[in-house]
């Protein structure tokens, strides 16, 4: 049985779950219109569909951990925080960007947020986010490490390693995988042994939790719970969320590899009209007020697009800038 | 001053940061409970505890790895690779995490970390111990790269690293660890990172080198005066940044030039340097620019042919002679 969504948290905080995940739905559909138009170019790797994991896991966060992510971490950035309109800008390579456009769509950056970055390197922010958790403790401040990752980074040599260390030196590290069940075009399946992610870690000794990452609630839930205890042990935990990406790897990716019926069933689950249906049958919030947040959002991104376009480009002194302190 | 042994003066740099700066940390494979497999981090276990001084598990990429994410969160980790041949196992870590966060985030990280290595050949190690990778990370920008070639220069550059907010790899010869010389005692001496330095003045031909190239340049340079040919020997202690200024000074008085590199001649930093003296000091130039290089191959055990891989001060000697033989 369900949840009572009012067993979770207060009706205003449920409908900014709801908002959340529609801005983020929102800011990647205007990403792939800009990307068409020529606006954004480079690698770009879309979140649709996997919403309920970036909303729900970053709810079940202080705002003072650190939060580390791969290259498809759009909404994880705008979700912690991070100016819609600095991204976007950030994306179209403009100096008005988060990182002056010198980073992109896979290297999103926010220290005021504790958004210690996105990583492009598949496995890289593992040991980083080890030595992120190291500082905190050896520095004695109140914060943990999210680290998310996709099913694809789990046989890189810095997964086991990473793992290993964050229990050997007892840091306070919460592994969160993102299993979209496809790293490229290869199903889990065909590049794992052990295609169950989350029962990995038992090498490790680091206990585990698979969550339907459909679901926000379910992931705020396990994440706030496994977050606190983070916390509270200073050792690491590790949650398996099970999703989908509804377009490809990236948008040179037509995915030819997943089959329609496959896609319609997860479809079927998508995490924004699936919750939106929940907040009204339980009467959180009515229609009226849903179609208000929804054109918010939409505001929001065209807002942010506006912003890009009209953003100068950076100087070309800008090449010879940050590469030492 | 008092004399100490090369391995001394870095060990002593590194007990005088931990003193100076609580944020400094030390880790790497053996390096607490063993002391080191070279003994550098001899007394650094029980000075500081466990909380400072760390034995890793062996995992190259994650000991970079986890300094690069523990500098970012405000520690100034030293991080101790046993040598720098297993590099090559963090190479993803140093090359794509640690020298590329503070430019791709747009400056608002900062990696403030050390990474110590021992190297260079000469100790019948093998094709796989016996490597000098220097030029890997010259090539890449974002990074310090530091090869002292004296004690003191080994305890004061070292204390740069440290204090430096950039990414600093610091290498070690490990065939000069018990080489001896004057160490300034002052916890305050600082060797200035991007600094080379005249180790012997000389009129007629430049001898760049580095580390125990710099050693053996030095013995070629005494035995060369008394054929009455005059060496400068320039110490790049720093491989990067390069000191032009330095290097091009001396080459613009003793219009010759000669580049001794224990690496790899191919892509070598004997030819980076040797370019740099064509570019600017052609019009002064008395004989081409010559390389004494580490020979093209993997490293041979057999102490006989092992030898003839490493540059020597005879190897050295003869290419002063060509350069200042009548023929040019």
């Amino acid at each position: 049985m369900e949840t009572r969504l009012r067993m979770v948290l207060p009706d205003h905080e449920l409908v900014r779950l709801y908002e959340q995940m529609f801005l983020s739905r929102e800011f990647e559909e205007h990403c792939a219109e800009q990307y068409a138009k020529g606006n954004i170019t480079g690698f770009l790797h879309l979140y649709s569909g996997q919403e309920a994991v970036a909303v729900g896991a970053t709810a079940g966060l202080h705002k003072d951990d650190y939060i580390l992510s791969a290259y498809r971490e759009h909404a994880q950035a705008i979700v912690r925080g991070a100016d819609p309109k600095r991204v976007m800008a950030e994306l179209f390579g403009k100096a008005t960007g988060l990182c002056k456009g010198k980073g992109g769509s896979m290297h999103l950056f926010d220290p005021a947020l504790n958004f210690m970055g996105g990583y492009a390197i598949v496995g890289g922010q593992f040991p980083i986010s080890v030595g992120l958790a190291f500082s905190s403790k050896y520095r004695n401040e109140d914060r943990i490490t999210a680290c998310f990752f996709g099913d694809g980074a789990v046989n890189q040599g810095t997964f086991h390693e990473s793992l290993n260390w964050a229990q050997l030196w007892e840091l306070p590290v919460l592994f969160i995988c993102e299993n979209n069940f496809y790293g490229i075009g290869t199903e889990v399946h065909r590049s794992s042994a052990l295609a169950s992610i989350h029962r990995r870690t038992c090498g490790y000794d680091i206990p585990s939790e698979k969550v339907d990452g459909m679901d926000v609630i379910a992931v705020y839930k396990a994440v706030k719970y496994a977050a606190e205890k983070v916390r509270e042990i200073g050792r690491p935990l590790f949650i398996e969320a099970t999703t989908y990406r509804f377009r490809g790897h990236s948008m040179s990716d037509p995915g030819k590899y997943r089959s329609a019926a496959e896609h319609e069933l997860w479809k079927s689950r998508d995490p924004l009209p699936n919750y939106a249906k929940r907040l009204l049958d339980e009467g959180i919030a009515t229609r009226e007020a849903l179609d208000a947040v929804e054109a918010r959002c939409r505001a929001s991104v065209e807002e942010a697009v506006a912003f890009a376009e009209e953003s100068p480009w950076p100087e070309d002194s800008e090449v010879w800038e940050d590469i030492y302190v | 001053m008092s004399e100490m042994t090369y391995r001394d003066a870095i060990n002593l740099a590194l007990k005088e940061e931990m003193r100076h700066d609580p944020s400094v940390v030390v880790w790497g494979e053996d390096v607490a409970l063993y002391e080191g497999s070279f003994k550098v981090t001899r007394g650094l276990l029980a000075e500081f505890g466990e909380e400072r001084v760390k034995d890793t598990p062996i995992s190259e990429n994650t000991i970079i790895g986890v300094a690069v994410g523990a500098a970012m969160g405000g520690v100034r980790p030293v991080a101790e690779l046993m040598t720098v041949n297993f590099a090559l196992l963090a190479m993803d870590q140093i090359v794509n995490h640690m020298t590329k966060i503070h430019y791709m985030f747009g400056g608002q990280a900062v990696v403030p970390m050390t990474i110590r290595m021992p190297g260079g050949g000469g100790s019948q190690l093998g094709a796989q111990h016996s490597q000098s990778l220097e030029t890997f990370f010259m090539h890449c920008p974002g990074m310090r790269v530091l090869y002292p070639s004296t004690p003191a220069d080994a305890k004061g550059l070292l204390k740069s690293a440290i204090r430096d907010n950039n990414p600093v790899i610091f290498l070690e010869h490990e065939l000069l660890y018990n080489s001896k010389g004057e160490v300034p005692a002052d916890p305050e001496y600082l060797v200035p990172i991007g600094k080379a330095e005249v180790k012997r003045p000389g009129e007629q031909v430049t001898i760049v080198a580095y580390a125990r190239m710099t050693v053996l340049a030095l013995q070629a340079a005494e035995e060369l005066a008394g054929e009455g040919i005059s060496c400068e020997v320039v110490d790049l202690r720093s491989l990067a940044p390069l000191d032009d200024d330095t290097i091009l000074a001396s080459v613009r008085k003793t219009g010759r030039a000669v580049v001794v590199e224990e690496c790899w001649r191919t892509c070598g930093l004997g030819a980076e340097i040797a370019s740099r003296i064509f570019e600017n000091c052609f019009d002064v130039l008395l004989a081409p620019v010559r390389r004494v290089s580490g020979l093209d191959v993997p490293m041979p055990y057999s102490r006989k042919i092992e030898k003839i891989c490493i540059p020597q001060k005879e190897t050295i000697v003869q290419a002063v002679r060509e350069v200042t033989s009548g023929g040019f």
